[in-house]
């Protein structure tokens, strides 16, 4: 019986299934080192000992405490409204990154075909150039404005790597969207921008919402621009992360990676049940 | 009369049509501007001041030093073989995953996914911490392997080139697997099995038709990967310790430490450079198009 189950054919070609265990088990090993070590710092987290060993031999809140109660003058590190920094620029980067990517890809989708082999390379190159370039090119830019450790450099500097992820995603979803539904409507007489609202707007609202998350992902997980761009009272969690790291391993940063786990799955798994609405409506 | 009434409207619509093409053209303008002026711009300014010495006169000191200087030489060894040794891993890690991956039903190869994706969304910090926890000298994987009886003495996992290269395999890894698997699952199996029926053994088939219908995707990881890795700034900072240098990490001491703009600029323009020119010969060899639809 067992024999026969090893020797169960396993692909187009024939393949036995004892043929293929070592492909199943390379398989596991790797997802299993893909999930598991980004998870470790959640035990972490809750353990009592300064120092990180696994498993922990006590357990406490101790560094969740020093992570919520550390507004200014508390404590090493200003946690608290760093992470007031990061939401405050990752939720502007929503409304400077959504409308510009959505706008620029319906623009694109519609235009002519020569019009967006122009500027489809140009306006993925904030993903192609690379991020320390663009990063000491901004400082350098800012420090003219002096735009340099404000919220507005950093929302202008996250949207411009947000933006790219947005013209993707709402650039599809216009691609798979019968634009003659908007012919329609304008040859009843509505004007391009009623056309748009009121048809093209409600069937692709899904994707335009999930690309917004990402946006807002990508600002609040963004690290390079940040190093640069922010400082001062304007420090990001990111960045105080990383200063942190650099100088030593401090379990107050196992408690904030175990709450940026919980956002960013969270939201990655709001965009994967939005990205199927807009098919499946 | 009516050919003239004919030709009236065709100019009435082509300058519709000039208008139209005209509208969306403009809704394109603010992205175009963003681009404009937060890349262009600035880049541009730093490709001029790569070309200015130290003393404020127009020199090229600054790309001089690159070949002279030992330091810089020894940053675009490191640079390049960090980058080549974390695609060639990937590559071969990868490529077993998003086969078996192709060969499951959707559902569980959705649920696959997820494990590939959830990576993907962490925040680098966080899996690059995550990493430092592990690898360190009394870390998880040191007192298993003591325990074991493996070894006697802890190995050296953090602050050097095996740690680097182990932190950035586990981020550039989803990098890989998604283009690869979405050009695997639309592979034709039909072909295999006409492979397999025409006398081919299931290695022979797995050579000379499925390998060769999973090279643009395969190429297309490789790239993206090889190019991410060439500009690599945080995990290599944290888990290299001060004693694995990628340029990156050069050109932010440079401006940090040194307020070096034309040798931190210089350093910029070359990687930049170099990824157009991998970006450019890439592009002539799979289209444009199949790295978009991802």
């Amino acid at each position: 019986m067992a024999s026969g189950f090893f020797n169960k054919n396993v692909s187009e070609t024939q393949i036995k299934l004892k043929n293929r265990i070592w492909l199943y088990a390379i398989s596991f090993i790797v997802l299993f080192l893909l999930i598991v070590p980004s998870l470790v710092v959640i035990p972490m987290s809750f353990s009592a000992s300064q120092y990180l060993e696994f498993p922990p031999k006590e357990w406490s809140l101790r560094w969740y405490e020093n992570y919520f109660f550390s507004w200014k003058g508390n404590g090493f590190n200003d946690w608290m409204s760093a992470t007031w920094t990061s939401v405050k620029v990752a939720v502007l980067t929503i409304f400077v990154a959504t409308p510009i990517g959505t706008m620029a890809a319906y623009g694109l989708v519609n235009g002519s075909s020569r019009l967006s082999k122009i500027l489809f390379p140009i306006f993925i190159s904030p993903m192609m150039v690379p991020i320390i370039l663009v990063a000491i090119g901004l400082f350098y830019f800012f420090v003219q404005f002096k735009l340099v450790n404000s919220v507005l450099g950093l929302v202008l500097g996250h949207s411009l790597v947000a933006m790219p992820l947005v013209l993707i995603i709402v650039f599809s979803a216009l691609k798979n969207y019968d634009m003659n539904q908007e012919k329609v409507a304008r040859s009843l007489g509505a004007t391009r921008f009623r056309a748009f609202r009121e048809i093209t707007l409600p069937q692709i609202k899904f994707s335009i919402v999930s690309a917004s998350l990402i946006a807002f992902l990508t600002s609040f997980d963004e690290i390079i621009i940040s190093l640069f761009v922010a400082g001062g009272d304007n420090s990001t969690i990111t960045r105080s992360m990383f200063l942190a790291l650099r100088d030593q391993i401090d379990p107050t940063i196992a408690a904030i990676s175990t709450i940026l786990i919980i956002v960013s799955s969270g939201l990655l798994i709001s965009v994967q049940l939005l990205g199927n609405k807009d098919k499946s409506s | 009369m009516n050919s003239i009434s004919n030709n009236i409207n065709q100019e009435e619509l082509k300058r519709l049509a000039a208008r139209e093409g005209l509208t969306f053209f403009g809704l394109t303008l603010p992205y175009l501007i963003m681009v404009i002026a937060l890349i262009a711009i600035p880049v541009g300014w730093l490709f001029y001041l790569s070309f200015i010495g130290r003393d404020g006169t127009l020199s090229l000191e600054n790309y001089e030093r690159m070949w002279k200087s030992k330091a810089y030489i020894k940053i675009f060894i490191t640079t390049f073989k960090i980058s080549i040794l974390t695609t060639i891993i990937c590559a071969a890690i990868g490529y077993p995953l998003s086969y078996f991956m192709s060969q499951l039903s959707r559902k569980w190869a959705n649920i696959c996914m997820i494990a590939v994706l959830i990576p993907f969304w962490t925040s680098l910090l966080v899996r690059t911490y995550a990493w430092l926890v592990l690898l360190q000298k009394k870390g998880l994987i040191n007192n298993i392997l003591i325990e074991s009886g493996l070894i006697t003495e802890p190995l050296k996992f953090v602050h050097n080139t095996t740690g680097t290269l182990i932190g950035m395999v586990h981020i550039m890894l989803p990098f890989l697997i998604l283009p690869l698997y979405a050009n695997m699952r639309s592979i034709d199996k039909d072909c295999l099995k006409a492979a397999s029926s025409l006398g081919a053994t299931p290695t022979r088939a797995f050579w000379t038709v499925f390998l060769p219908l999973t090279l643009p995707g395969l190429l297309a990881g490789l790239l993206i990967v090889f190019v991410l890795c060439l500009g690599f700034y945080v995990t290599p900072a944290i888990l290299g310790g001060g004693k694995v240098i990628m340029a990156a990490m050069k050109i932010s001491t440079n401006i940090e430490m040194y307020f070096n703009w034309g040798a931190a600029s210089a350093l910029g323009v070359v990687l930049l450079v170099v990824t157009g020119i991998i970006l450019f010969v890439a592009s002539k060899l799979i289209s444009l198009d199949q790295l978009g639809n991802r």
